[in-house]
């Protein structure tokens, strides 16, 4: 837990293209990350652990339960709707009320990007866990996209636990490692990722340093 | 793809001319060979503009050697230096492709006359 971790949370507006410095095209995602507020400071003296705790998005106060506003009062900000922690070792460098925006971020740098993936509704094996489904012909009939065998007959008399079968698929936490932050606005606050996030456009990301490849 | 615009619109061109499938043109490409870049001239037949805002590209096709060549270009590619328009061409397609089958005199494009009220209007 050496690593120091900077998180911000925004939405993501869409996809797009760009032209690096190169004319070569790059395509980017836009997301209007912050500003967050800090509003909460966890550290291992009364929480066991260090931490931040990062509030974003406007909310109707009359929407806010007492609890909820309560503790927004105490960090002395008005309240937000989505509430994350960050877990890092330098969280006691922030200040309660304190905002966090893209800068955080630099042009360059490796982060991962959480994000609730679209839904799929009921998704058959071959989309849900890309199965190959059977043969277009030799005798198929009417199966061309089954699962196939899903397990042996007499023994063991079951089908194991954790087959993978059809079902609902999408609307779940995604997370989409090492994106490359393109460029970031702080004049409107959008950060340029490379590449493609989960989720809809609109839907709430969570926007950290990457988790993987600090020792190089 | 709405509320976008106003970032794409940073890496639009301004300088692009007015051009149509059936034009010829004249492509200024920089090319980068080491650390030195130098301008490349591709002129060919506009067979081919697809797409919309930032993600328009267009397709010149010109005959090197006997060889057919075609290259695509995104309209707003700050490695173009500059378009120009060489002719007018006189086509009823947006998409060329039958040319890609014609070879010799069939493949030419008769330049587009200007009508009356074109010549007014400019």
């Amino acid at each position: 837990m050496a690593k120091q971790i900077k998180g911000v949370l925004g939405e993501k507006l869409g996809m797009t293209q760009v032209f690096d410095d190169q004319g070569r095209i790059v395509p980017v995602t836009v997301v209007q990350a912050g500003p967050c507020v800090v509003t909460q400071v966890r550290t291992p003296d009364v929480d066991g652990y260090s931490a931040v705790q990062l509030a974003y998005g406007a909310i109707d106060p009359r929407k806010v339960n007492k609890p909820e506003a309560g503790h927004f009062r105490k960090a002395g900000v008005p309240p937000r709707r989505y509430v994350i922690e960050v877990r890092t070792t330098d969280a006691s460098e922030y200040t309660l009320g304190q905002e966090v925006t893209v800068e955080a971020f630099e042009a360059g740098q490796k982060i991962d990007v959480v994000g609730t993936s679209k839904g799929k509704g009921f998704a058959g094996v071959m989309k849900r866990h890309n199965f190959k489904g059977l043969s277009s012909s030799h005798g198929t009939e009417r199966k061309h996209r089954s699962p196939g065998s899903i397990g042996a007959c007499a023994t063991p008399s079951r089908v194991f636990k954790g087959v993978r079968m059809a079902g609902r698929m999408g609307g779940v936490r995604t997370t989409t490692q090492n994106l490359t932050v393109h460029a970031i606005d702080t004049q409107a606050n959008l950060l340029l990722v490379k590449g493609a996030i989960p989720g809809p456009a609109g839907g709430v990301v969570y926007v950290r340093t990457a988790a993987k490849g600090g020792a190089a | 793809m709405h509320s976008l615009d106003t970032l794409d619109a940073a890496s639009l061109r301004s300088d692009v001319p007015d051009f149509r499938p059936g034009d010829t043109l004249k492509v200024h490409v920089r090319v980068v060979e080491g650390n030195r870049s130098r301008v490349q001239v591709f002129q060919g037949v506009v067979i081919r503009r697809q797409g919309s805002g930032v993600r328009e590209t267009f397709t010149v096709r010109k005959v090197s050697f006997g060889v057919g060549v075609e290259r695509t270009f995104p309209v707003h590619t700050p490695a173009v230096d500059k378009i120009e328009v060489v002719m007018r061409g006189d086509v009823r397609r947006a998409k060329l492709y039958y040319l890609r089958e014609l070879r010799g005199k069939k493949a030419k494009i008769r330049e587009k006359r200007e009508t009356r009220d074109a010549a007014a209007a400019n």
